[in-house]
């Protein structure tokens, strides 16, 4: 009971107590990167700056995306550094982000940071829209290694594919902009039709389906790349196709808060971030990176990646999500016949 | 002569006089006090969170028509019928189930009562994370026991396992409480009219538990249909409007449509609320201060029933909580059955589990220990004493949290706690808010407990001590407290234990120090490491297995002091 006590007593203190500060700069810094990439970022920079300190708020892209929205008007946040430019993007909408040209800009390919000059936010590294195959699962099943979107709508794969919803999920309207973007609108609508008779699951998760597909609850995930390369590590039977019409892509990226009170640290970071020595340091944890010179060859990831790219315009994809969601929840949310 | 007595007479009211005006005012001020005190906690805590949320609802695009277009819509409407209907079928399943398993508790004689009774807490300690990886383990497309689901599990079926596995031990908390006090000359009565086990059942046990029935029913429902974790994990296509409003802040960041859905969702709380008031005046049997103990009689046919449903039921409940801890010793499920225990190196992914770990421990500490005392105290006053409108207040108050999606509150804390002007900013990432919130999140049921408890004592002891000229405090301390002991330690685990597990009002408000366990296996599970997620939620489920025994072994020695007159026959 006494230690319970000392407990209560020590937390009540510490509300008036502002934390003691080891370092002359806490820099709050937003992520959805995976936690086990963090503690590196977070020793080379505090290594370069040993006055400032990381301060990490890591969650879901969904979950960290609403929270910086809902804190819009008193953020909290000085950096975002590893969210995808379609979250990203909302918040440029929103004005809540400071354009800033960090050194070493020009180097980045042009791509893979915002148009604006100076840009809103700048890109890391590449995640792309790839197709996750439990090869076991396959085999058991027979079912054909696919090699494109289209081979997906065959009537072998009925009941075996799950994609995330895209009204859940960032990655699930990644998918649906690439489509829309790489057969045009026809075509990707048809193809969309196509493909939902064939859906197993709409997940509320980006990364689910290829967790699921590894798992083998169902043998075929549609998903970003890196999550592939991570389960593969783990031991998943995985196979990673990257479909020969293109890849749909998100861009892990960097960007400085609007009225953050610690602005000269978070430009620091932000050059930080595009800096050789982070590159040096994303290059396990991407296959594709914003500076291609530093493109190293993941053993998980199949050949032919970089040039399958497509160019994303993401101001235009947020700008027409909200009607593509709602024609996409019209035709296939709900309401849909048990397979 | 004649003088002194009359002098006496006049004396001797006169000196109790200040006293009894001391006395009336200490009772005044303790009951407006922590009356008033719950009052600013829930304002603060849930009303002006929640008022800042809805505030969100003026939003939606085309104002009140686009609300009406919104709710009139066949999307909206077959979204309400689904959760309805998956909510009404929780219902269905958990109470008579629950109601089976406490009278087993509080009215036979079977055996191993201690260990069953363990066994139907462990929900409570758990993840929910831990129910929906159990289920798919077991009943998934690579589970052990697919064939029992032909359909599988994704769906209307996993929704309401995992909803009836995790509301399973609340509704038994209420009920367990309920019975546990009974009457026993109204018993001996029945008997002596010669009435039937049935009879008895239906003249005396049920018009005593009725109330307790629907607080049960009520919390389950509204629990079920305001729950997005389980739908999101396991609910396949099966859409409830819980998800909706997921979908709307997670997927697409329209708060507004969120806050429209949370406050639909409002409803059957508000509805509960009036059909409560008014059994309220329907009030039954209560045990009178003559009360004995009942004491079932020994009957080996109705014992051997209730064994075997305690037992099935325990072993279905047991089973789910081992499914996980096994998931989380396998290599990689289902390739690799080998054992290992590199699940619980949380170091390896991630390194936050053991911080996350320690202060889910503190938040769950503070819950406990700042929520049980206010929470009681306030259910005893509400019972004891009459406010008025204040009363009714307080009384509706208390049974929003329970409706309020946590996705909801989470956002209405942001919106409130952190905007520009509010002076209690400073709380806004810190632990004291996360308290906070877990003492408004789990008011209801622990509340609930409370009440159904103290209904059951009758209103005499406070007469009593009234002629007595005690303070109300006092009587309060020296006799309620100690007769509702179980009550009060079953509130202080159910607030422990459940802010261990908590998640969605908590993802939203937790700073890079204040990092919790429970949001710790979310997002492991998300990030695929499912082995990983099993680990520490299998190491949260010990946490509160161990703090419920400790708790059990400390409070036995009062027990044995304070529950003397339940055995004892008058």
């Amino acid at each position: 009971m006494t230690k319970a006590w000392k407990t209560l007593a020590a937390t009540v203190l510490s509300f008036g107590v502002i934390s003691t500060v080891m370092a002359d700069t806490e820099l709050t810094v937003y992520t959805a990167m995976e936690n086990e990439q963090l503690a590196g970022y977070k020793k080379a920079f505090e290594a370069k700056y040993p006055d400032i300190e990381i301060k990490w708020v890591r969650d879901s892209t969904g979950i960290i995306t609403a929270k910086l929205l809902a804190e819009k008007d008193n953020p909290r946040a000085d950096v975002i550094w590893g969210l995808y430019a379609s979250s990203v993007a909302l918040m440029g909408k929103e004005g809540m982000l400071e354009a800033y040209a960090p050194a070493g800009l020009d180097k980045i390919d042009a791509k893979f940071r915002d148009t604006r000059t100076p840009p809103l936010w700048v890109g890391n590294g590449v995640e792309a829209t790839a197709i996750c195959v439990n090869a076991a699962e396959a085999k058991k099943q027979n079912l054909p290694i696919p090699t494109s979107w289209e081979d997906l709508t065959k009537p072998v794969y009925q009941g075996k594919i799950v994609m995330p919803n895209p009204a859940s999920s960032g990655t699930g309207y990644s998918a649906v902009n690439a489509w829309l973007q790489i057969m045009g609108e026809e075509k990707g609508w048809a193809f969309m039709d196509k493909l939902h008779a064939n859906i197993g699951q709409y997940t509320h998760s980006g990364s689910k389906p290829c967790t699921q597909a590894a798992m083998g609850e169902y043998p075929i995930g549609i998903s970003l790349d890196f999550r592939a390369v991570t389960l593969k590590r783990q031991g998943a039977p995985l196979e990673i196709v990257l479909p020969t019409e293109g890849l749909g892509l998100d861009i892990n990226s960097v960007a400085l808060i609007k009225g953050s009170k610690n602005l000269e640290a978070a430009k620091k970071l932000e050059d930080f971030a595009v800096s050789e020595q982070a590159f040096l340091l994303y290059q396990p944890n991407a296959a594709a990176l914003a500076r291609p010179e530093f493109n190293v060859k993941l053993a998980e990831m199949p050949e032919a990646y970089y040039d399958r790219l497509i160019t994303v315009d993401f101001d235009k994809a947020g700008a027409q999500r909200a009607a593509v969601l709602e024609k996409w929840r019209a035709r296939y949310d709900g309401k849909s016949e048990k397979k | 002569m004649s003088s002194l007595p009359y002098a006496r007479s006049v004396a001797q009211p006169a000196q109790p006089a200040p006293r009894r005006a001391q006395a009336a005012l200490l009772d005044a001020l303790f009951a407006r006090g922590v009356k008033l005190l719950m009052v600013v906690l829930l304002v603060v805590g849930l009303a002006l969170p929640l008022i800042a949320m809805l505030g969100k609802v003026v939003e939606v695009q085309n104002g009140l028509a686009g609300v009406w277009q919104f709710v009139s819509s066949s999307r909206f409407l077959w979204l309400l019928g689904n959760s309805v209907k998956v909510s009404l079928s929780t219902v269905a399943l958990v109470v008579p189930l629950a109601y089976v398993f406490a009278y087993a508790m509080q009215r036979s004689w079977i055996p191993g009562k201690r260990l069953l009774r363990s066994i139907s807490l462990l929900p409570l300690m758990a993840p929910s994370m831990l129910s929906a990886i159990a289920l798919i383990y077991l009943f998934g497309n690579q589970g052990m026991l697919k064939s029992w689901f032909p359909d599988g599990i994704y769906g209307f079926s996993g929704i309401l396992l995992g909803q009836a596995f995790y509301n399973f031990p609340m509704a038994l908390m209420i009920l367990v409480s309920a019975l546990g006090l009974a009457d026993a000359r109204l018993y001996d009565a029945s008997v002596s009219m010669g009435a039937n086990h049935w009879k008895t059942f239906v003249n005396v046990t049920w018009p005593g538990t009725r109330y307790a029935v629907f607080a049960a029913s009520c919390l389950v429902f509204t629990q079920t249909i305001t729950n997005f974790g389980i739908p999101v994990v396991i609910g396949g296509d099966y859409q409830v409007l819980a998800m909706e409003a997921y979908k709307s802040v997670v997927g697409q960041q329209k708060f507004s449509e969120g806050a429209l859905i949370g406050s639909i969702l409002l409803v059957p709380a508000l509805i509960s609320f009036a059909v409560d008031a008014w059994m309220r005046r329907l009030r039954g049997s209560q045990v009178s201060s003559q009360a004995a103990t009942y004491v079932a009689p020994r009957n080996r046919v109705r014992d051997t029933v209730l064994l075997l449903a305690a037992g099935a039921i325990a072993l279905a409940l047991l089973s789910l909580v081992l499914v996980a801890v096994g998931a989380s010793l396998i290599n990689f499920w289902p390739y690799d059955l080998s054992f290992s225990l590199r699940h619980y190196d949380f170091e390896t992914s991630g390194g936050v589990g053991w911080l996350a770990y320690r202060n889910s421990l503190t938040l769950a500490g503070l819950t406990a220990l700042i929520g049980t005392p206010i929470i009681f105290t306030c259910a005893y006053l509400m019972e004891k004493t009459r406010g008025g409108w204040f009363d009714g207040l307080l009384r509706l108050l208390c049974m929003l949290p329970m409706a309020v999606p946590g996705l909801v509150m989470g956002l209405g804390y942001v919106f409130f706690f952190n905007h520009p002007g509010n002076p209690l900013g400073g709380m806004y990432g810190g632990i004291a808010l996360m308290v906070l919130c877990c003492v408004m999140r789990f008011l209801t049921p622990a509340q609930m407990t409370a009440t159904t408890a103290l209904r059951q004592l009758n209103d005499e002891i406070e007469a009593a001590s009234l002629s007595l000229k005690v303070p109300l405090a006092t009587t309060y301390w020296r006799v309620t407290v100690p007769i509702c002991l179980p009550a009060l330690l079953e509130v202080f685990r159910y607030l422990f234990v459940s802010s261990m597990t908590s998640v969605s009002a908590l993802i939203f408000l937790y700073s890079p120090d204040t990092v919790l366990a429970a949001v710790a296996v979310l997002n492991l599970d998300d990030s695929g490491n499912v082995g990983a997620a099993a680990a520490l939620a299998s190491l949260i489920l010990l946490t509160s297995a161990l703090v419920s025994v400790a708790l059990y072994l400390i409070s036995r020695g009062l027990l044995v002091h304070t529950q003397h007159w339940r055995s004892a026959r008058v």
